[in-house]
């Protein structure tokens, strides 16, 4: 059981390539951490450079209270869940699951012991014997898991663990790895691309771009309370809508021109816009927070809205519209007994309590 | 709901019955045997009929005038019609051949795929991989008989005098004296091998290689994370996974070493205790113009070969199957 601290930490493949760029983040005893963010941003790097299977170019990582720069793997104390499960095709399941032990010379009747404790928690016990290709793929990934659990180490690398997996069995999985985690009360640092993932499982989620740390919180922070624009369209399914709006109007009266439709500007950001020496701001507003107009939720500040219809996607509890207007093109997910239809036009009410303002060169949050 | 035509679905449509397809080339009883003939003509020409004429020569005599064994002194050992066969059995030389072939397998075997595997494994580390491989390719691409030359001067041994083979050369400028290295019984056959190692290594190591990368990187990494150190790594992990790729290599190299024959008669020509199997059976012939022996060798190596072959065979099948 331990903390880590990544302190600066530079991951440098060439000249030009920095995959991991001056990350700093420090994940607490038994937390839930979920590394999530594009291909390509990082993160796997990030978690292979606390596993020890990259180099740090700068930096130190921290496990407990061991700088572990220069301490191989097989030391750190950690156990790592591949994407691809990595199990070794020629040892049986129970072998696959004893190697690590077997390594640190334990006695043979305790890796008995623990093997089967481990395999009993994941429903495998009936699995042992055979081979890793005569299981399926959902029973290879707890085999994984399993290998993992039984070394019980200080902190648990997840590495897109469910990605090879069914959509049905990724649900389930997801909610055993929540389970699993519960149980052990260790470190769990766990790598995704997909943001449902980060949200129902992390405790904290750090989100990556471009081999940056762009915002680290939980799940409700990072989902009210996005530091960016690229956070705010990452997380959230489907993502959060951006306009292009102008800054119109004077004290009472300031409203967002995005073209085709005006929103008022929210009370609380009146002071700061008027401060700033810029008209032009990135909206931002989730699907749900626009409503059809006939079905819109009581006590909300209203701001009414027409739009074309472009499809009509029935989800059953709820409907997503695509829809157009003028040069703007969005998403609503409004209620299922909205009587939209595609290619007609739909009145809406945007939630203006609910609106995100970005500075539109830095595309950093302002509300 | 499933459409209610949903059986009615056409299928069979690229049978070559098909009318578009012309009537000499849809498929009978027939055609495909026309196909064969081609190659089965050539194979029987060049196979079939010479296998089983030295099978028939090996119980002939000397000049395929008479069965062996019709002149078979009396109370000397005679095996009658498989006379040829007590000779390529029991005689002297043959003994010695096939314990020779022996040692060839042993030594040069396990040589050619011990270093193979050294080099494949060592050079998928090394950043001047394809230069370090070449290097040790290249000799694949010299004969045996320009090898045997070439290591001939390398042994090269003057009683007394200046020494033009390199490896008494060295040893002399070290002050030492000059071995002969070619005509010390089993110390030669040692250096014979190193001629044929030092040609085949290349071979071993490129197809052991390309199975070394095969291993997934996340396996190798997964056994260090569960602790293992690097040699650990190499004998749990990479040894098992590839070790299909072993057996085949290792059956080739049998079968390539039981066949060995230019570099033993280019160099020692078979004197000095070194003779092999297919030497002795080409001297039969090209020397002592004994057909008939040397077919009953040439039957006793096929014969010798043939489990290897086969086991490669069914390995190879084996790996086919589990594509």
């Amino acid at each position: 059981m331990a903390s880590v601290r990544y302190d600066h930490v530079t991951k440098q493949f060439s000249e030009t390539v920095k995959a991991v760029n001056d990350l700093s983040l420090d994940i607490k005893d038994k937390e839930f951490l979920v590394l999530v963010g594009p291909s390509g941003c990082g993160k796997t790097t990030a978690l292979r450079l606390l596993a020890g299977l990259e180099e740090i170019t700068s930096g130190t990582i921290s496990i407990g209270d061991r700088v572990v720069n220069d301490v191989a793997p097989k030391d750190r104390d950690i156990a790592m869940v591949f994407q691809s499960y990595a199990l070794y095709p020629h040892m049986s399941v129970f072998d696959n699951m004893a190697f690590g032990l077997k390594l640190r010379k334990m006695p043979k009747s305790d890796i008995e012991k623990r093997v089967k404790e481990a395999a009993g928690i994941l429903g495998i016990d009936h699995l042992l014997d055979r081979k890793p290709k005569q299981l399926s793929g959902g029973q290879r990934q707890r085999v994984a898991v399993g290998r993992a659990i039984v070394r019980e180490p200080k902190v648990f690398l997840f590495d897109e663990p469910l990605s090879n997996l069914d959509a049905k069995l990724r649900v389930e999985t997801r909610a055993g790895i929540s389970k699993l985690h519960q149980r052990l009360g260790t470190t769990f640092i766990y790598v995704t691309h997909d943001q449902t993932e980060a949200m129902t499982m992390a405790t904290r989620i750090a989100v990556m771009k471009d081999g940056i740390l762009q915002q680290i919180g939980t799940p409700s922070e990072l989902y009210d309370h996005p530091s960016n624009v690229f956070v705010a369209g990452f997380i959230g399914s489907p993502s959060m809508n951006f306009f292009n709006g102008k800054l119109a109007g004077s004290n009472g009266n300031m409203v967002f021109d995005m073209g085709a439709f005006k929103l008022p500007v929210p009370a609380d950001i009146r002071e700061t816009l008027r401060a700033r020496n810029d008209d032009q701001y990135v909206v931002g507003i989730r699907p749900e927070d626009i409503y059809d107009a006939a079905y819109q939720a009581p006590d909300i500040e209203s701001s009414a809205v027409e739009a074309q219809v472009d499809v009509v996607e029935p989800m059953g509890s709820e409907i997503f519209l695509n829809l157009l207007s003028g040069e703007n093109t969005f998403v609503a997910r409004v209620d299922p007994r909205s009587g939209a239809r595609a290619g007609n036009q739909v009145g809406l009410a945007f939630n203006v309590n609910k609106v995100h303002v970005f500075d539109k060169k830095s595309e950093i949050t302002l509300r | 709901m499933i459409p209610a035509n949903a059986a009615k679905i056409p299928h069979g449509r690229f049978r070559t019955t098909d009318a578009t397809v012309p009537k000499v080339m849809q498929q009978g009883a027939l055609t495909p045997w026309l196909y064969l003939t081609p190659a089965i003509i050539i194979m029987f020409i060049f196979i079939v009929y010479p296998a089983a004429n030295t099978f028939y020569l090996s119980f002939r005599n000397s000049a395929n005038t008479d069965w062996a064994g019709a002149a078979c002194a009396p109370l000397e050992p005679c095996w009658g019609i498989l006379e040829n066969y007590r000779y390529a059995l029991t005689s002297e030389i043959m003994r010695i051949a096939f314990f020779n072939n022996l040692m060839w397998i042993l030594i040069m075997v396990s040589a050619t795929v011990g270093l193979g595997l050294l080099v494949a494994v060592l050079a998928d580390r090394v950043r001047y991989e394809p230069f370090a491989k070449a290097l040790i390719f290249m000799p694949m691409a010299i004969s045996f008989v320009g090898a045997g030359v070439i290591w001939k001067f390398v042994y090269d041994y003057r009683p007394g005098s200046d020494q033009i083979g390199l490896l008494n050369a060295i040893l002399a400028a070290l002050g030492g004296q000059p071995i002969p290295w070619l005509t010390v019984p089993l110390l030669n056959i040692v250096m014979l091998n190193v001629v044929g190692v030092w040609v085949w290594t290349g071979f071993c190591m490129t197809i052991l290689a390309a199975a070394v990368k095969g291993v997934p990187s996340e396996l190798l990494e997964a056994a260090r994370l569960d602790g293992a150190s690097e040699l650990q790594v190499f004998r749990q992990i990479t040894v098992p996974i590839i070790m299909p790729t072993i057996a085949v290599v290792v059956t080739t190299m049998v079968i390539n070493v039981l066949k060995i024959f230019d570099i033993v008669y280019v160099m020692t020509g078979g004197n000095y205790g070194t003779q092999v199997i297919a030497n002795q059976m080409y001297i039969e012939q090209y020397t002592n113009f004994q057909t008939g022996r040397a077919a009953a060798i040439a039957v006793v190596l096929i014969a010798v070969i043939l489990p290897a072959m086969y086991f490669n065979i069914r390995r190879f099948r084996e790996q086919e199957a589990t594509r």
